[in-house]
């Protein structure tokens, strides 16, 4: 005896029935930073393993914001918890201290990530301070031969590994949007590169080599194109619940800050470079920064607030 | 029409007899709390049961919504009971599972527009317990583990806090509790089955509407339920939910239904959150791959355009000598 008028009101997927689990401000922050970090690291990795000598200050640059970026961000995932002190637990059993590992669990995996991120960034940004005569000379060899190479390839596999996990995080869930998509790994993941490439044409748009700087754009470009198509797919594929979970001004906030000013305005800027003269790649780069920023926003928030 | 209180034949007599004598106020002090505020002194240990798979069956049909299970719960788990505001959701002031509720009895007012019609649904609801267990299968801590009885319990000294478990229990069961700080929800009473008790919601319940017993003996009994309702009252559609496999591979704590499983606030097709993973992960390296691959090629590209340039340079150098020495 289904009464009609309930089962109108129906949610739109069977994730509908479950609780948010109050990720806020701390995550969204945790995704951003942690995306930026992983893409900046994967692009420096590629330039140092393929690049030319030309690109070596861009490759330094690189690594250094994804330090920066991981150290300032990985916190904010400990200061998320309802009880940080205990965060160790992710990392050891308390009965055995065997390490703690579950491979279904995105959170455990985060965090070997995340050490092996921060064990190849870091080392690679000791080289890197190195050659700039910050730290003495000798440690400028980290970076090179074959350990140099290795730590490079491990900056590029640990670098997408730490930008898609995020959004695996999410989908390996039962909340309405996150886990009703397999996309969102791919899409933070792109939208890492976004960040990383944003970044790195930013703070090094002066020391690194003209050449350097339209790989990075060209990069950008392939990125933000590669988001566009995503985000289009979704949306198709799971209009009954992007509907609802974007209906209201989380849908405002995707198309007018995500879309247009974080990913169509910077594609113009770069078509037509001169059109705010010299300030038209750092206004691209803080747009798509912007737009990077606002797409892990609505992504988390949106279904929070369901 | 209620059934009577189900009794596991597996049980031995000596455990019965332990459980009687522990049950004996005289006998035994009553036991410490065990939820977010217990400490405790030591409790006479009776007999625990039988390490098998045990479980709720949930009689709606005869739940008058009385709410002795949710007290029950809540006195024995030493959980806050500081409902100080009412929902105006019918006589439903708890409104949902989370870290303080772990038992929860739903009004369901199912009237049509003129309230010439209608009728109540009510439903005692609780953890699953699911046999595939979503919030076990995500929790990072290894905090959330599965007991000898087949129940999903969680340590609440190792729960870290990071509410993986609340995004992925499909029911919406898990919540944080404010004292603790850390993710709780129905433990089956691990602690009184521990020492030979029954789970104190089904213990309080006065209609029988919430059966504990062992699983195998649990899904005979709700069967023939199932069959009894349906043969009196052919219109009433009476079902199980959660009692075959098909969902997460079992609920150990399953319902008799009367309506659509949504209109009790339960999914048609719960599914674990590892469900995506494989597709996600697989999109998410086909992603690095393109993206890698694409900045190789134009690495390789920008290389062989340089080439290319100095090589028209050096050629542009060696012809250029020609016309000088034409001149010449």
């Amino acid at each position: 005896m289904t009464m009609p008028w309930l089962v109108a009101q129906l949610p739109p997927s069977d994730t509908s029935f479950t609780v948010s689990p109050h990720w806020g401000w701390y995550i969204v922050v945790y995704f951003f930073l942690g995306g930026l970090a992983g893409g900046a690291a994967f692009l420096a990795g590629l330039l140092d393993l393929l690049g030319t000598p030309q690109d070596r200050a861009m490759t330094r640059i690189g690594y250094l914001i994804a330090l920066v970026a991981v150290a300032l961000g990985g916190p904010l995932l400990i200061l998320d918890l309802t009880r940080p002190e205990r965060f160790w637990h992710m990392v050891l059993q308390s009965n055995t201290m065997l390490p703690m590992f579950k491979v279904y669990a995105p959170l455990s995996l985060g965090v070997y990530i995340l050490i092996a991120f921060s064990s190849c960034v870091g080392v690679l940004s000791l080289a890197a301070l190195a050659d700039w005569g910050l730290l003495p000379r000798a440690l400028s060899r980290l970076g090179e031969g074959i350990i140099g190479k290795l730590l490079a390839l491990g900056c590029i596999l640990t670098g997408t590994a730490l930008a898609g996990y995020t959004g695996l995080v999410l989908t390996v869930t039962n909340r309405p949007l996150w886990a009703d998509s397999s996309l969102l790994a791919l899409l933070f993941l792109l939208s890492g590169i976004s960040a990383g490439s944003a970044t790195m044409i930013l703070c090094g748009q002066r020391r690194g080599n003209a050449g350097t700087v339209r790989w990075l754009e060209a990069m950008e470009r392939y990125s933000s194109l590669g988001e566009i198509i995503v985000l289009a797919i979704m949306t198709v594929t799971l209009w009954s619940v992007v509907r609802v979970v974007w209906g209201g001004h989380w849908g405002i906030v995707l198309i007018v800050g995500v879309v247009l000013l974080g990913i169509m305005i910077p594609l113009f800027l770069q078509h037509r470079p001169r059109t705010l003269g010299a300030a038209t790649l750092p206004v691209a780069a803080l747009l798509v920064l912007l737009g990077v920023f606002l797409l892990r926003t609505v992504v988390i928030l949106s279904s929070e607030a369901v | 029409m209620a059934l009577p209180a189900l009794s596991s034949p597996r049980r031995n007599e000596d455990s019965r007899q332990a459980r009687a004598a522990a049950a004996t106020p005289v006998a035994t002090p009553l036991p410490p709390p065990a939820g977010p505020h217990g400490t405790g002194e030591a409790f006479p240990q009776a007999a625990a049961y039988p390490a098998e798979p045990m479980g709720f069956f949930t009689d709606t049909t005869v739940c008058i919504g009385c709410k002795a299970c949710e007290v029950a719960c809540k006195s024995w788990n030493g959980l806050s009971s500081d409902i100080v505001e009412l929902s105006g959701q019918s006589y439903d002031n708890t409104r949902h599972l989370d870290g303080e509720n772990w038992r929860h009895v739903q009004f369901i007012e199912q009237f049509s527009d003129d309230r010439a019609t209608g009728r109540w649904l009510l439903m005692s609801d609780v953890c699953k317990h699911c046999v595939h267990a979503g919030c076990l299968e995500v929790c990072p801590t290894g905090a959330i583990i599965r007991t000898e009885y087949d129940t999903v319990v969680i340590q609440a000294d190792t729960c870290i806090g990071c509410r993986a478990c609340i995004a992925g229990c499909p029911f919406g069961v898990i919540e944080i509790n404010p004292v603790s700080n850390t993710a709780m929800k129905c433990t089956l009473c691990y602690d009184r089955l521990q020492s030979g008790l029954p789970p104190a919601c089904a213990q309080a319940c006065p209609t029988h509407s919430i059966q504990f017993g062992a699983i195998a003996d649990l899904h005979q009994a709700a069967q023939r339920r199932v069959d009894q309702v349906n043969r009196q009252y052919p219109e009433a559609g009476a079902y199980l939910y959660g009692a075959g496999d098909e969902i997460l591979g079992g609920l150990n704590s399953f319902y008799l239904l009367l309506d659509a499983p949504e209109i009790y606030g339960l999914p048609a097709n719960p599914q674990l959150p590892s469900r995506n993973m494989p597709a996600a992960s697989a999109l998410g390296i086909g992603g690095a791959v393109g993206m890698a691959t694409l900045g190789a090629v134009a690495l390789r590209k920008r290389r062989m355009d340089a080439f290319a340039r100095q090589a028209a340079e050096a050629h542009a150098g060696e012809a250029a000598p020609e016309p000088e020495g034409t001149a010449g």
